[in-house]
């Protein structure tokens, strides 16, 4: 069990992303008897033990274990959301959307929509990205902007646990449907998170992590904490403001447009496919909004478009890092 | 809608005159879509009016239905009112989606309509949520999945069946089995002569039933109704019907003969039928067959006149409900759409 309370309720306490998680979901299925879990393996914590000991707290009615059924998961998950639950449902490995695309896309996101309102699908979907665990192609994936791109959903991808535990909450008590994207090399990262039960994030707005003068680094989940030690092996050379946006859609575009009016200059770092994702989204926001503020063009720092390979060196290979986000900044210094 | 007890004459007689009111209401989209009234695209369901009213009989008003693309009967036999559904396929303001939806995405939760579902088989998955709700509450309604015999070889249909199964939740999944999935004859689609055999591979009760007998439909999907209130699970009930008209209003049928069409419409009418029925029983005599008619009739004229004379709905309803909190984005990119001369700040 991780420390959560303290003496002093304002206290922050360290935790993990991967505990963070927890207890914002924790905190929430004690505050709203109509938030529920299920996914598969949910009873024993999924296969990154995000949800450990919730079944044990909660009782089989709140967290319940399904088959491995993932179109039934999401579209069942419409159902009940419209009909008064808040359902958590957990779909393991952000690749298995590709099982559910049709419920995500065709129920989820024009559910509310197509029937005048007439429902709220108050529902989250969670899911973890990424590569860099030898997982190779199936099981490696980052596409979260897939579904950001998709009207009637929001998307969100914290990186820190004050992050994580913030918009979880947030996400289970909107009622919209959120897809929450969690990072799998990023569970055990640990950080200083607000401990009072009232710690929340609301969707659409930016973390600024760092402030600087030269570069503005937009940059995600595990690449945010590239980022943030980039900015501190180049400390000498360039001053980085390093910004999580932490929701993907809605975008809080002008906590960064607000950044490259001051640094002329931006990186994008996000470990979906490069083109047409999250990097040419940013890019054109600050095109649009902020062109004449711009001393150099955007750099995007991404996978290159192939699907993720499984031997190390391969993976290394095309993995975005510490070398790709410094040789970026450097670019447009 | 409250259910109809068939165990009346005034029971009997209220059965009959909602499958007229569904045959009425199809005719008009018919009428009224070849007109070119109606925009889009219609999926219609004469024949079929015995499964939709007798399930919608056996309902109670807090159950929910899920439905198709062909929707029509199944919202008239839930109880949902002629005029605003009549409205929503004209896409008027007075629709239940504010014209949104049209015809193949009428939902109103109040009235127990959680949604058509015109892409096949999403039926079935959304009124398992809805059963999972009805479950995790403990509650006395449940949901019923109308789904057609071409959903039943989409993948999803059979998650939703054993997500149901094993959490044995109160839903009913009655396929309609019209015999063709869009223009492809059953046998193109299926290896099994009876589709509710299915239920053997989770468990379950597969019950068939003859679509064109309303008093029968009513009284399977009742007894299902009771399983699932009575925590026992899900049932798959198969209800053998016909469509008399195409897949679509424009369909040309290349794929079944005008004799067998004739053969279901003169013989096998679930409508001309039941009338039959409860004047051979003494519950109908004399003219209340034409009355009932005139009566349908009626509410469709009314019904299109409501229609024709509702307003489009405003503009802006466009950019409302994506959410019910709006996404910034949705009115910057209309602002900028709009925007006739360049805005680029302080420059």
């Amino acid at each position: 069990m991780p420390k959560t309370e303290s003496s002093n309720a304002d206290d922050p306490v360290s935790m993990t992303v991967r505990e963070a998680i927890r207890e914002g979901l924790r905190e929430e299925m004690q505050a709203d008897e109509n938030v529920m879990l299920y996914g598969q393996d949910e009873r024993d914590g999924e296969s990154f033990e995000v949800t450990s000991g919730l079944y044990e707290d909660f009782g089989e009615r709140r967290v319940r274990n399904t088959p491995i059924s993932e179109a039934a998961q999401v579209g069942s998950a419409v159902g009940a959301a419209a009909t008064g639950l808040r359902p958590v449902v957990e779909l393991s490995f952000a690749n298995f959307i590709g099982v559910c695309f049709d419920q995500i896309m065709n129920q989820v996101g024009n559910t509310r929509y197509m029937f005048g309102g007439a429902s709220k699908v108050p529902l989250v979907l969670r899911a973890t990205e990424g590569g860099g665990v030898g997982a190779a192609a199936q099981h490696s994936s980052t596409p979260h902007t897939l579904v950001a791109h998709l009207p009637g959903i929001k998307t969100v991808a914290p990186a820190t646990p004050a992050g994580s535990k913030g918009l979880i909450k947030t996400s289970i008590r909107s009622d919209d449907p959120i897809m929450f994207f969690e990072n799998k090399t990023i569970y055990g990262e640990r950080g200083e998170v607000p401990s009072a039960n009232s710690h929340t994030v609301p969707l659409g707005e930016a973390n600024v992590a760092r402030s600087g003068e030269d570069v503005t680094v937009v940059a995600t989940q595990r690449l945010f904490n590239v980022a943030m030690t980039v900015a501190d092996d180049i400390v000498n050379d360039a001053s980085l403001e390093v910004i999580d946006p932490q929701s993907l859609y809605p975008l809080d575009a002008e906590t960064i447009l607000d950044s490259v009016a001051k640094t002329g200059r931006l990186v994008i770092a996000d470990e979906s496919p490069m083109s047409y994702g999250f990097h040419a989204e940013i890019s054109a926001r600050v095109v649009e909004d902020g062109f004449f503020d711009l001393d150099a063009p955007p750099q995007r720092v991404g996978v290159p478009d192939t699907p993720i390979p499984f031997a190390p060196g391969l993976e290394q290979e095309i993995m975005p890092g510490n070398a790709e986000i410094e040789r970026a900044v450097r670019r447009v210094l | 809608m409250a259910s109809v007890a068939f165990d009346t004459s005034d029971g009997k007689v209220e059965a009959l005159r909602r499958m007229l009111l569904a045959r009425a209401f199809e005719d008009t989209v018919q009428d009224q879509f070849a007109d070119g009234e109606i925009p889009g695209f219609v999926h219609l369901s004469q024949g079929q009016e015995a499964v939709a009213v007798g399930a919608g009989s056996a309902l109670e008003k807090d159950d929910y239905i899920t439905s198709t693309h062909r929707a029509h009967g199944h919202s008239i036999g839930k109880g949902l009112n002629p005029n605003r559904l009549l409205a929503e396929l004209y896409g008027k303001e007075t629709g239940y989606c504010e014209g949104k939806g049209g015809s193949m995405h009428v939902a109103t939760l109040e009235e127990g309509m959680l949604g058509a579902q015109p892409i096949v088989g999403e039926s079935a998955p959304l009124a398992t949520g809805a059963g999972i709700t009805a479950q995790y509450n403990d509650a006395d309604w449940i949901a019923l999945a109308f789904v057609g015999d071409g959903a039943v070889a989409a993948g999803q249909v059979h998650e939703a069946l054993n997500f149901a199964s094993t959490w044995e939740l109160p839903v009913i999944y009655l396929i309609e089995n019209n015999l063709y999935s869009e223009g492809m004859r059953f046998d193109e689609q299926h290896n099994i002569e009876d589709l509710a055999d299915m239920a053997a591979a989770y468990g379950i009760p597969g019950k068939i039933v003859d679509g064109q007998d309303i008093e029968a439909v009513r009284e399977v999907v009742s007894d299902a109704r009771e399983r699932a209130v009575a925590g026992e699970g899900p049932t798959i009930i198969e209800a053998k019907t016909y469509r008399y008209r195409g897949h679509f209003e424009g369909d040309q049928e290349p794929y079944r003969s005008d004799d067998e069409i004739e053969e279901w419409r003169s013989e096998r009418d679930p409508i001309s039928n039941y009338s039959e029925t409860l004047r051979k029983e003494g519950i109908m005599t004399g003219n209340e067959y034409d009355d009932l008619k005139a009566e349908v009739e009626e509410i469709m004229i009314d019904a299109v006149e409501f229609a024709r004379t509702s307003d489009e709905a405003p503009s802006d309803v466009a950019y409302q409900d994506v959410f019910v909190d709006p996404a910034p984005e949705i009115e910057a990119h209309r602002e900028r759409l709009a925007r006739e001369e360049p805005d680029w700040g302080a420059y």
